[in-house]
C-alpha cells in the first residue's frame, strides 16, 4: 500500500477527478483521498496514463478543491474483506459498516470485480423453487440458480412480491434454506426499512447481508455496490456452501449513475443518453448468478427495476431483458383493479422454466397447462378487447365464455393473499379448474389423456 | 519490444516502432492478448481481449508477429472454445472456475494421438496442391477429418509419414516448393481469422437446409450455404430457433457461437447434446458439433474476434467437403462491440452511435457463407445464421435494417405470438426467404409435386385472415360472410396445428419433411372442402363444433414422423366425416327444391 499522498488534482467536475503528473498508477486501482475537512472519499482509477490520472470518485467532488484535496494510490484493486461475520450485517455500497459495529477484518479479501465465470465450470440451474405465487410457480417458474427480475413501475408492489418470494421461496418438501444479499439502491428510507422489518419479522435477520444506498447516499457508490454485494454472495455460496437468495433494487438507479459517470467522460451515447457498454456493464452484474459444477452453494438473483414511463422498451429493462433469464413484469392496469401481485402474464416468462418443472419435479402436466394457460388467456384478451369494441352482447357464444375465463383468470389465479402461500399442486389444479372453463376442443396444448384426467368436463 | 502509455479501458495505446496493424501483442506482467487496431505517428492502439484491470503505464509490449488466427485440425469438434478459440474445458482446470487473465494454451489438444491415414495418391515425388486432401483422421465415429494442405502450400512431397499414430505436432509431410523453399506439413496449420479461406469457386446449392421446424422448412426455407437471420425482441425465441437447427438440421457440422449472450444457454447445449441423437445419423449430437463462447460477461473486445474465429473454423470443414452450419447468437452483440470500440478510438458515430462500417462489416461477415467447390475438388458449404437483438424490438435501428438487406431468409420474431406462447414465434407477415423457389424443387421432387400450390394457399389464408380480423375489430363478426368466418376459424387452425411447434415437445420437437407436408395437406383439405359444405348451405356453427378439430390440433404432438400413415387414416376419418354431412345437406337441398 503506498503511503504517499499528492496533492495534484488538476481537474474536478462530476464524479471525475484528474490527477497530473503521477506515475505508474494501474488500471482499477483504488484511491483514498483526503478533503479539505480531513474526510476521507474514496475512488478507482478508470483511465491511466504517465502523465495524467483519472479517477472516479464514490462519494462524488463536491466540496473538493485542487489546492486542499490529497489522493493516495493504493496500489491495488477494490478488495473486500469477507468472512462469515458478514450475515447479519448492514453496509454501504464499498463496504463499510453502516449498522455502528466495527468492520470485517480478515485475511481472506478479494477483487468486487471478480472474474468472468467459465461457461464450462457452469452446471444448468434445475432445480424448481416454490416461491408460493401461482403467477411465478405456475407460469414462469423460478429455479436455483435463476436470474429472473421484477420489472415495475413507481407505485407498484415489487417491495411486497420480492418480501413474499423472500419469505415463501423453498425447494418443495423442504423448508427454507436461503441466505440472503440485499442489495439497495437509491431507494426511500420507508422502502429500506420495510424490507428490515420484513425480515426481522420472519425471524431471518441473522442470515441476511444487506449493502444500502439510498435515496440521499452519495449515488456514484451505487456503481460498486453490486459488486461489493455480489462478492459477498459468491464468498457464501461457493465458499460458504449456501444457497444465496440476492434481491438487488433498483437497478434503474444503478444505470442512472452509470450514465452519469459516461456523460462526464465524454462516452458515445447511444440509446436515451446510456452509454453503448450499458449491456456489457449489466451483464457483468448479471451473469454473476448460477451454478457452478461440483459446487453446493448457488447463486439466485431477483433484480427489481423499474420502468421508466412504464416503458419495457425503454434501455435499463431492455437490456436487462436480454441478459436475464426471464422477467415478471408487473401492470398499472391489474394493480388498479385490485389484483395483488399485479402479474402481466403475457410478456412475463422464465426461460430455464422448461427444466425444472414437469413429471419429476413438479406434475407431469405442468409444461403444457402453463402453456395451455398462456394462449387461452391471450386468446381471452382479445375477446375482451372485442367487448370493448362492440359491446359483450354481441360476442359469440364462444368468446362470452373467453371473457368469463379472462375474469376467472385474474381474480382466482393471478390474484392472491400477501400471507397466501399456494403449493405447486394447489396451483396446477386451480389451472384446471379454469381451463375447465373452457371447452376441450379449444385446448390445443394439452393432451388427450391430460383432458380425461384433470378437466372437469362440466361446462358441455 | 514496446511499452505500455495508456490504459482506457480495453484500449490500449503503446509505443512499439515497427508493429504492424492487425499485429497480435501480449501486454504487460500478465501477458494480456491484444491486437493492433490502429497505427499513429508514435504510438499504436491496441484492443485487448481480456480485462486491462491492474496493468500500468510503463509496462512491456511484445508484439507477436502475426494476426489473430485460429489453429485448424482435429480435435475442434465437441469442443468449447472462448472467442480467441483457447479451449474453455482445459482452462477450466487450469484456473478453476473463473477464467484467469493472461492464459496461454493451444486450441487443440498437443498430446493426443490420432491414427493417420495417408491418401492413396501421396507418395515420394508427387505434386500437392493447395488445399488437397492430404489424409484422414477419424475426429469422431461420424466426422472423418480430412488433413489438407495449407491454402498457402503447394510442392513436391519429399517425405510422407505412413499411417500410424501421431500427435498433431508430428510433421506427416515434407514440401519442395517451386522456389525451393522446404516446409513441414503437420496434422493441423493456421490461419489468419479475418481473411476468407479460399476456395475453386462458388456453386450456387439447390439442397435446401432442413431444420425440421415446420415454420422455417416450408414457409421460409433457407438453402445450404445460405444466409440468414433471427431477429426479435428479447424472449422471442431466437435462442430456441437457432438450438433447434443446432440439433436437428441435416449438416454435417454444426458450430455455435454464443456472442454476447448467456452462459447457461452454452451449458443447455454442452449437458443435453452429447445425451441426444442425430436423426440423420443416430449419434450423439456432439459428436458433430462444438462451440464458441464470449458470454455476455466476458470480455467485450474477444466478442468482436468471436465471430471471426467461428466462421474461419466452419470454412475449414468446409474445405473437407462437409456442409456447414454456424449459427450466431447475436450479431447485435458482435456489432456492439464493434461499437464500443469505435467509440473509444473517437470514430465519428454514423447512426446510434456505430461506425460508418457496420454495413459493410456485416456484409464481409455474411459473405463468407456459400456453397463452393473445394480446392480439392469437392463440394462444401457454409451455412450463416444469425440472431439480431433490436434495442426495444425495432427492426428499423441500424443493425436489423442493414442486415435485413444481406440476408436471404429473414425469419422476423413477433413479440405478440412470443407472449401467447405461440413458437417458433415466426411471423409469416413479415419473413421472407428469397430461396423459396429453388427449394420448391427439391420439396416438388421428393416429398409432393403441390408443395408450391399449398404453401402458397397457406400463406395467403393467413394473410387474408388478417385482415378480416382486423375488419372484425372495427365492426364485430356479424360483417363477415359464412364463408369469411371458416376462412377465420382454418387460419386459426392452421397456426395451431402447423405453425405452431414446440421445441419441448418429446414428438414434435423435429418434424421431417414429409410430415410437414401430411400436417399442411390434411389441414388444407379440410378448409377446402368445408368451404364447399358452407356453399352448400351448411352452418359455419357446425363445422365449428366439430370435435376433430381439437384431434386436428393435436395431430402433430400425437404422431411422430415415422407415424405418417396414422395422419393419412385420420384424413380418411375427415373426409368420411364430412361426406355424411354433405350427404344430408344435398339431400335437403334437393327437397327444399322440390
Ligand atoms: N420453439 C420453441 N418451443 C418452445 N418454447 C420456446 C420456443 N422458442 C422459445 N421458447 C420459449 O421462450 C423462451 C425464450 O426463448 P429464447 O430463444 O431464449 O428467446 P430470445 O433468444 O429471443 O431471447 C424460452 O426459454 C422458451 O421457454
Ligand atoms: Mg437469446
Amino acid at each position: 500500500m503506498s503511503s504517499v499522498e499528492y496533492r495534484k488534482v488538476s481537474a474536478v467536475h462530476g464524479a471525475l477527478m484528474f490527477v497530473k503528473g503521477v506515475a505508474g498508477v494501474a488500471a482499477g486501482d483504488r484511491v483514498a483521498i483526503r478533503d479539505r475537512a480531513g474526510n476521507r472519499r474514496n475512488g478507482q482509477v478508470i483511465k491511466t496514463s504517465g502523465d495524467m490520472v483519472l479517477v472516479q470518485v464514490f462519494e462524488g467532488t463536491d466540496a473538493l478543491d485542487r489546492e486542499n484535496t490529497w489522493v493516495r494510490f493504493l496500489g491495488e484493486p477494490f478488495e473486500m474483506a469477507l468472512s462469515p461475520d458478514l450475515l447479519g450485517r448492514n453496509f454501504n455500497g464499498i463496504g463499510e459498516p453502516r449498522d455502528g459495529r466495527p468492520p470485517i477484518i480478515s485475511k481472506l479479501r478479494r477483487n468486487v470485480n471478480g472474474s468472468p465465470v467459465n461457461p464450462a465450470a457452469r452446471a444448468y440451474p434445475r432445480e424448481f423453487i416454490q416461491t408460493g405465487i401461482s403467477t411465478i410457480d405456475g407460469l414462469n417458474s423460478l429455479v436455483r440458480g435463476q436470474k429472473l427480475p421484477v420489472f415495475s413501475g413507481s407505485g407498484l408492489p415489487h417491495n411486497k412480491l420480492a418480501a413474499q418470494i423472500v419469505r415463501q421461496a423453498k425447494l418443495s418438501g423442504e423448508t427454507s434454506d436461503f441466505v440472503i444479499v440485499f442489495a439497495a439502491m437509491g431507494v426511500s428510507h420507508s422502502d429500506a426499512n420495510f424490507f428490515e422489518q420484513q425480515f426481522e419479522t420472519s425471524g431471518v435477520l441473522g442470515k441476511v447481508v444487506m449493502y444500502m444506498n439510498l435515496a440521499n447516499d452519495p449515488p456514484m457508490e451505487r456503481l460498486i455496490l453490486p459488486r461489493t454485494a455480489l462478492t459477498a454472495a459468491e464468498y457464501l455460496a461457493y465458499d460458504l456452501d449456501y444457497h444465496v437468495l440476492v434481491v438487488i433494487t433498483d437497478m434503474t438507479k444503478y444505470a442512472e449513475a452509470l450514465r452519469e459517470v459516461a456523460t462526464e467522460k465524454g462516452d458515445v451515447p447511444s440509446r436515451k443518453g446510456y452509454p453503448g457498454y450499458l449491456y456489457s456493464d449489466l451483464a457483468e452484474i448479471y451473469e454473476r448468478a448460477g451454478r457452478v459444477r461440483d459446487r453446493h452453494g448457488s447463486i439466485t438473483m431477483i433484480p427489481i427495476l423499474s420502468m421508466p414511463s412504464d416503458d419495457i422498451t425503454h434501455p435499463i429493462p431492455d437490456l436487462t431483458g436480454y441478459i436475464t433469464e426471464g422477467q415478471i413484469v408487473l401492470s398499472r392496469e391489474l394493480q388498479g383493479r385490485a389484483v395483488y401481485p399485479p402479474v402481466n402474464v403475457p410478456p412475463s416468462l422464465s426461460r430455464l422454466m422448461k427444466d425444472g418443472i414437469g413429471k419429476d419435479d413438479t406434475r407431469e402436466d405442468h409444461p403444457r397447462v402453463a402453456s395451455q394457460l398462456y394462449a387461452s388467456y391471450t386468446r381471452a384478451l382479445e375477446a375482451r378487447n372485442l367487448a370493448s369494441i362492440i359491446g359483450a352482447e354481441d360476442l359469440s357464444q364462444r368468446d362470452r365464455r373467453y371473457l368469463q375465463f379472462a375474469d376467472e383468470f385474474e381474480n382466482r389465479f393471478v390474484k392472491q393473499g400477501e400471507q397466501e402461500e399456494r403449493n405447486i399442486i394447489e396451483t396446477l389444479d386451480l389451472a384446471w379448474d379454469l381451463l375447465s372453463l373452457l371447452p376441450p376442443d379449444a385446448l390445443g396444448r394439452v393432451t388427450e389423456e391430460d383432458i380425461q384426467k384433470y378437466h372437469s368436463g362440466k361446462e358441455l | 519490444m514496446g511499452e505500455v502509455i495508456e490504459i482506457n479501458g480495453p484500449i490500449v495505446s503503446i509505443h512499439h516502432p515497427g508493429i504492424l496493424n492487425g499485429e497480435q501483442v501480449k501486454i504487460g506482467k500478465l501477458g494480456l492478448l491484444g491486437e493492433v487496431i490502429h497505427l499513429r505517428e508514435d504510438h499504436a492502439l491496441v484492443q485487448v481481449y481480456e480485462s486491462t484491470e491492474s496493468v500500468k503505464p510503463g509496462e512491456e509490449v511484445v508484439g507477436l508477429q502475426h494476426p489473430l488466427s485460429v489453429e485448424l485440425g482435429p480435435g475442434l469438434l465437441g469442443e468449447i472454445f472462448d472467442g480467441v478459440q483457447r479451449p474453455l474445458q482445459q482452462i477450466l482446470e487450469l484456473s478453476g472456475q473463473q477464467i484467469s487473465r493472461g492464459l496461454d494454451v493451444p486450441a487443440l489438444d498437443r498430446d493426443k494421438l490420432w491414427h493417420f491415414v495417408p491418401s492413396e495418391d501421396i507418395e515420394v515425388g508427387s505434386q500437392v496442391v493447395p488445399g488437397q486432401v492430404i489424409g484422414t483422421v477419424q475426429e469422431t465415429q461420424t466426422i472423418e477429418h480430412k488433413i489438407l494442405v495449407p491454402p498457402d502450400c503447394e510442392g513436391e512431397v519429399m517425405v510422407a509419414a505412413p499411417q500410424g499414430d501421431y500427435s498433431i505436432e508430428e510433421v506427416i509431410l515434407q514440401l519442395r516448393n517451386p522456389q525451393g523453399h522446404v516446409s513441414k506439413l503437420k496434422m493441423y496449420h493456421k490461419w489468419p481469422v479475418r481473411i476468407p479461406r479460399p476456395y475453386a469457386g462458388r456453386d450456387p446449392s439447390n439442397k435446401p437446409l432442413m431444420t425440421g421446424q415446420r415454420v422455417l422448412d416450408t414457409f421460409f426455407p433457407l438453402l445450404k450455404g445460405g444466409k440468414a437471420a433471427v431477429p426479435g425482441p428479447f424472449g422471442a425465441g431466437k435462442t430456441m430457433v437457432q438450438q433447434q437447427i443446432a440439433r436437428w438440421a441435416n449438416a454435417d457440422i454444426v458450430l455455435y457461437v454464443g456472442c454476447g449472450e448467456r452462459g447457461n444457454e452454452l451449458v443447455d447445449i454442452l449437458e443435453s447434446f452429447p445425451q441426444l441423437t442425430d436423426p440423420h445419423t443416430n449419434r450423439s449430437l456432439m459428436e458433430r458439433t462444438f462451440l464458441v463462447a464470449n458470454t455476455s460477461n466476458m470480455p467485450v473486445v474477444a466478442r468482436e474476434a468471436s465471430i471471426y474465429v467461428g466462421v474461419t473454423m466452419a470454412e475449414y470443414y468446409r474445405d473437407q467437403g462437409y456442409d456447414v452450419v454456424m449459427v450466431a447468437d447475436s450479431t447485435s452483440r458482435w456489432a456492439e462491440a464493434l461499437r464500443e470500440v469505435s467509440g473509444r478510438l473517437g470514430q465519428m458515430p454514423v447512426e446510434e452511435g456505430y461506425p460508418a462500417y457496420l454495413a459493410s462489416r456485416l456484409a464481409a461477415f455474411y459473405e463468407r457463407a456459400g456453397s463452393v467447390r473445394t480446392l480439392a475438388g469437392d463440394d462444401g458449404s457454409v451455412t450463416l445464421i444469425g440472431a439480431v437483438s433490436p434495442p426495444g424490438g425495432d427492426f428499423s435501428e441500424p443493425v436489423t435494417s442493414h442486415t435485413k438487406e444481406i440476408i436471404r431468409t429473414f425469419w422476423a420474431l413477433s413479440k405478440p405470438l412470443a407472449d401467447a406462447r405461440h413458437y417458433p414465434a415466426v411471423s409469416w407477415l413479415d419473413s421472407f426467404s428469397e430461396y423459396q423457389l429453388r427449394a420448391a424443387e427439391w420439396w416438388a421432387a421428393n416429398v409432393d409435386v403441390n408443395w408450391s400450390a399449398r404453401r402458397e394457399q397457406a400463406l395467403s389464408l393467413l394473410t387474408t385472415a388478417q385482415e378480416l380480423e382486423r375488419i372484425v375489430n372495427l365492426v364485430g363478426p356479424e360483417a363477415l360472410s359464412s364463408a369469411q368466418r371458416w376462412m377465420l376459424e382454418s387460419a386459426g387452425l392452421l397456426k395451431e396445428a402447423v405453425l405452431q411447434q414446440s421445441a419441448l415437445d418429446p414428438v414434435d420437437s423435429y418434424c421431417s419433411p414429409h410430415k410437414q407436408f401430411k400436417l399442411l395437406d390434411i389441414i388444407l383439405c379440410f378448409y377446402d372442402e368445408g368451404a364447399d359444405l358452407i356453399n352448400l348451405g351448411v352452418p359455419v356453427e357446425q363445422l365449428q363444433s366439430l370435435p376433430l378439430i381439437g384431434e386436428l390440433k393435436r395431430l402433430k404432438s400425437r404422431y411422430s414422423s415415422d407415424e405418417l400413415d396414422k395422419i393419412t387414416e385420420f384424413g380418411q376419418t375427415i373426409d368420411d366425416t364430412l361426406r355424411v354431412m354433405r350427404a344430408e345437406y344435398s339431400t335437403n337441398n334437393r327437397e327444399a327444391e322440390a
